[in-house]
């Protein structure tokens, strides 16, 4: 596996903490499928102290954290943001969103690219959230980036891996690039997918969060994620249109 | 004198940010902003609240 600037993950699953029917849930869901990274975000704290409980459990899971920068429009919001989760995470990697449409959530990549050289020039470890734009790619390498996380499909929309074919050219374009496919992902067969295109890790929360069961979705999740990597390192072969005998007709009995 | 915290008018005897999260009862990890400007950690203590001032106090969430 590639690492993340210079970290090792014991597996490529990066998993998200919001939306889950309750704390409990957040964390067995964590602990039984033993995802290697969590995201996390910040919000405006209560007197009552809410954001500390759940930091603590956070903490006690032994997790790799991942802030964020969700629901950031401007180069700014996302620069002061990221300077923020700094001192709250204590760490300096940074999920970098710059939403640029409201109905699809896609990544403004014009501010992205501007906001991730900022970031990685102040000594951040940027993981841009962009699309699977091969330019856009670039920039952000130039920019500083040593990680590159291109969209599935829309956030939250859990359909997939909507265009293989430039995940498989972003892939191809950028062979020594850490590369995770963040959001979209609905099943574990797309998860699977990400994977067998040599992908690095995928990075997915409502698909677990939302299902009926999110501690067994976590863990089928799991193996999802390391049967795509094992098929990748196997080399698997290519489709072809005809069908070719497994069995071997050589030798066969003459019966008819 | 009268600041916005995290939104809401809030009277305050406090003149530095320090002293305005200490008097709002905030004690764990917190990071601060003071009219849309980060203020780290260590300049809490220096930092002079002014009448009007917009504070945000931000802390850990779940996040995707």
């Amino acid at each position: 596996m590639r690492a993340f600037y210079g970290t090792e993950l014991a597996n490529p699953l990066m998993l998200g903490t919001a939306q889950y029917p309750s704390p409990a849930i957040l964390e067995a869901a964590f602990r039984e499928s033993g995802a290697a990274v969590a995201t996390v975000s910040l919000r405006r704290e209560g007197a009552d102290g809410a954001g500390q409980a759940f930091w603590a459990m956070i903490r006690d899971l032994g997790v790799h954290v991942l802030p964020n920068t969700a629901g950031c429009h401007t180069v700014k919001e996302a620069v002061t943001t990221a300077h923020m989760a700094r001192e709250v995470f204590d760490t300096p990697w940074i999920k970098l969103e710059l939403i640029g449409h409201s109905d699809s959530l896609q990544p403004d990549v014009f501010q992205l690219v501007e906001a991730a050289k900022i970031l990685s020039d102040e000594g951040f470890q940027v993981f841009p959230y962009t699309t699977e734009d091969l330019v856009v790619g670039e920039r952000l390498l130039a920019a500083g980036c040593e990680v590159l996380m291109p969209w599935g499909a829309p956030i939250g929309s859990g359909r997939g891996l909507a265009n293989p074919y430039a995940l498989r050219a972003m892939r191809a374009e950028f062979p020594d690039t850490p590369l995770v496919v963040d959001a979209g992902i609905g099943l574990p067969s797309h998860a699977a997918e990400a994977m067998e295109l040599g992908y690095d890790a995928v990075l997915l929360n409502t698909a677990v969060a939302k299902a009926g069961d999110p501690v067994a979705m976590a863990r089928a999740m799991m193996r999802a994620v390391e049967a795509g990597a094992l098929s990748y390192q196997a080399d698997p072969i290519e489709a072809r249109d005809m069908a070719e005998p497994s069995t071997p007709v050589i030798g066969k009995a003459f019966l008819s | 004198m009268r600041i916005t915290l995290n939104g809401e008018p809030r009277d305050v005897q406090a003149e530095t940010l320090a002293e305005a999260l200490s008097e709002c009862g905030f004690t764990g990890r917190v990071a601060t902003a003071v009219n849309e400007v980060f203020v780290p950690v260590s300049q809490r203590q220096s930092h002079k609240l002014s009448d009007g001032d917009r504070v945000e106090v931000l802390g850990a969430m779940q996040g995707g």
